[in-house]
């Protein structure tokens, strides 16, 4: 049995160096167009509302949405950083779509370490920005000069430590939720297949997926808010 | 005298298989857990759903030494990158 990752297409650069084009890049452009038609549609709908009457059908169900997204952003961070909402919403509904494509049979995105590890770094990122942006000196104390000069290594170790253990904990679910299944499916006889399978996909699928999305989120969202807050 | 890929296989596998033995310790972690938001919902059953939704984060949070052994495990069995080491050792 083969889970490696199928490569399509390879484009030569220079010597040594290929752009690959993989299942994971191919399925992580069709959630792309999948959220990006369901924001034009949005979009679009949204040039006839009217914002001073009462909302009503979608426009009621995208306001929901916002304002409690924006709810769990305080809860989870710090208003300081509110102008990063919609980066951690977009990462959330990717990482919802794409942990919950395997029930339509196509390998999700998110189980290929090259998917997972730059999202992560992002948040890494991001910790640094909000943590320089907002409160530099006290960011940087606490990095280099806390408690002794002398820990310093150790809290560097600790910093990039945490896009690892993020990356890791995600792709290490999806991956193994997915091997869990293509072995029922490669093994298992052509009898088994048809109903038996259904209860595991809405475990490993839906209810691990929804869950792994959850926690990455509320993560990024705690070290950022950690990293911008006195 | 045995194949040394034979041995180098087999090795890799009793690997797996202890590497996934830290199943127990972090299962016996998410059961306390799920016990402790069991008594909380006990003690205040109005906050039901957000210890709920904290227990769900923290059985996540549990989840992942048990997460990291099976990927130790997945790498032994299906990658394995000491393998060509390990038949070359044996080959002397």
């Amino acid at each position: 049995m083969d889970f490696s990752i199928v490569v399509h297409h390879g484009i030569q650069i220079t010597d040594g160096i290929m752009f690959l084009i993989t299942e994971t890049t191919v399925n992580t452009w069709i959630i792309m167009g999948l959220l990006f038609l369901f924001g034009i549609v949005v979009r679009v709908k949204s040039r006839k509302w009217d914002f001073t009457k009462k909302p009503t059908g979608l426009q009621n169900f995208i306001e929901m949405c916002v304002e409690s997204w924006e709810k769990f952003f305080i809860a989870n961070s710090s208003t300081r950083v509110l102008y990063l909402a919609p980066w951690f919403f977009v990462l959330f509904m990717f990482l919802l779509v794409s942990n919950m494509i395997g029930v339509t049979g196509l390998r999700p995105p998110t189980a290929d370490w090259g998917m997972t590890f730059p999202l992560a770094f992002s948040t890494f990122c991001l910790i640094i920005f909000a943590g320089m942006r907002h409160r530099p000196k006290k960011y940087l104390k606490g990095i280099f000069l806390e408690p002794l000069f002398v820990f310093a290594p150790l809290n560097i170790i600790g910093e990039l430590a945490r896009p690892i253990s993020l990356s890791f904990r995600l792709f290490g679910n999806i991956l193994g939720g997915m091997i869990l299944l293509s072995l029922l499916y490669g093994i298992a006889p052509i009898f088994v297949q048809f109903v038996l399978p259904a209860p595991l996909h809405m475990y490993f699928d839906l209810a691990a997926g929804a869950l792994q999305a959850v926690i990455f989120v509320v993560l990024s969202l705690t070290f950022v808010g950690i990293a911008s807050e006195d | 005298m045995y194949h040394p890929l034979a041995f180098a296989i087999a090795v890799s596998h009793i690997a797996a298989a202890i590497a996934l033995l830290n199943g127990i310790l972090t299962t016996m972690g998410q059961g306390k857990v799920a016990a402790s938001a069991v008594e909380a919902i006990a003690r205040q059953p109005e906050a039901k759903g957000s210890i709920t939704t904290t227990m769900f984060i923290g059985c996540g949070f549990a989840e992942t030494g048990g997460v990291y052994g099976l990927l130790i495990a997945f790498l032994l069995i299906f990658v394995n990158p000491l393998i060509n080491n390990n038949i070359q050792y044996l080959l002397g």
